[in-house]
């Protein structure tokens, strides 16, 4: 059914498709440092020679009960659950900002635990409900 | 299936045809905006900003829809050489084009209150704006590149490159950290979407379906006469 000519065709064409999924691959796998957005706690906690002068991004959850406002300044403890870090920050905060919700510092490492942030965003998980689907939720969970 | 898209099917597409679409199009998108708008509940989280999604998220699933489908017909053009899908193909940038930008403008809009910013530089944004640039260039190639052999062999090369991005788009909110939340609606789990809202988006989704589908169709016709002249003042 295929002539000559379309199956060389269909050859060609296979080893070069597979040629650039190869070559996307290891660009975006060597890249990969440059590609994610921010580091968990767990990553910081495990990463070797990291500097402490560059500007980096922490994410996570803020841990619940762990806001503490004082005059200058908030501190929260950004967790993945498995490691926490102190994050410390004077500025406005988005408005989903809250306990329990996902979070993205921007700012400096002072030690692997404490980071003190120039900037926070709120970071939106993928549940979408109607408030009252949520309190029935909350109500259920105690 | 494909048999529908012939150029003589197509060229016998009368305006009836065409205001059937329009009305249609016009009493879907008016439902799923009225269920979108007012009837689904505000989220327990964004509130009314929400109501974002119901643009945001079909536009930016037809957007990755229309360059798959660009990046099939590429692959079928340069193995195949049949004529008519280039011609498909050409006439779905534009209407994919255009949904990209609305994805990328309402996830802005989206992004200011609710993550506090309007633009990042994550997996998810940089991908879907690349795929954006994929679109220009695959019509700038169209537009510039007089010879159709030519234009038609560089921009499928384009629009396979461009498709190589897709499953990146798709997936870079699971293979990095991004700011951009993961997907509510997988193949493989329960949607972690309510369904109140769920079913707005779905009607909008259709909505836009069908939108594109006139976009296509009014662009394929005209792209099919204008080849059909060029190939007549060749023969002159």
């Amino acid at each position: 059914m295929l002539s000559k000519k379309a199956r060389s065709r269909i050859v060609v064409l296979t080893f070069l498709l597979v040629l650039a999924i190869v070559v996307v691959f290891f660009v975006l796998k060597s890249l990969e440092e440059n590609v994610v957005y921010f580091f968990s706690p767990t990553e910081i906690y495990n990463k070797e020679n990291i500097s402490f002068n560059k500007k980096i991004r922490v994410g996570g959850l803020v841990k619940e009960g762990s806001i503490t406002n004082n005059q200058t300044s908030v501190n929260f403890i950004v967790t993945d659950l498995n490691n926490e870090i102190i994050v410390s920050y004077s500025g406005s905060l988005p408005n989903l900002f809250s306990e329990g919700k996902g979070v993205v510092a921007e700012g400096k490492l002072k030690d692997k635990k404490y980071f003190i942030a120039d900037k926070i965003l709120a970071k939106h998980d993928e549940n979408y409900m109607p408030p009252e689907v949520s309190k029935a939720l909350e109500k259920a969970k105690n | 299936m494909l048999k529908n898209f012939f150029p003589n099917k197509i060229l016998s597409l009368g305006d009836n045809f065409f205001w059937i679409l329009v009305i249609l199009l016009v009493s879907v998108i008016l439902v799923g905006l009225i269920y979108a708008l007012f009837i689904s509940p505000p989220d327990y989280v964004q509130g009314d900003s929400v109501r974002i999604m119901y643009v945001h998220v079909p536009a930016s699933l037809l957007a990755l829809a229309c360059f798959g489908f660009i990046g099939i017909a590429s692959i079928c053009t340069l193995i195949f050489k049949i004529k008519i899908l280039p011609l498909m193909a050409k006439s779905l940038a534009p209407v994919g084009f255009l949904f990209g930008i609305i994805s990328i403008v309402t996830g802005s809009l989206w992004g200011k209150p609710t993550w506090g910013i309007w633009w990042v530089w994550d997996a998810r944004l940089t991908s879907m704006t690349i795929l954006l640039l994929f679109y220009l260039a695959y019509m700038a190639v169209w537009k510039f590149v007089d010879n159709f052999e030519k234009a038609n062999k560089v921009s499928s090369i384009i629009g396979i490159l461009g498709t190589l991005n897709l499953p990146v788009i798709k997936y870079s909110v699971d293979w990095w950290n991004t700011l951009h939340q993961t997907s509510s609606i997988t193949l493989t789990s329960a949607p972690t979407i309510h369904y109140t809202m769920l079913i707005p988006l779905i009607i909008m989704l259709i909505g836009m379906v069908i939108y594109t589908l006139i976009i296509f169709l009014m662009k394929y016709k005209s792209e099919i006469i204008k080849f059909k002249l060029d190939r007549k003042k060749k023969e002159n």
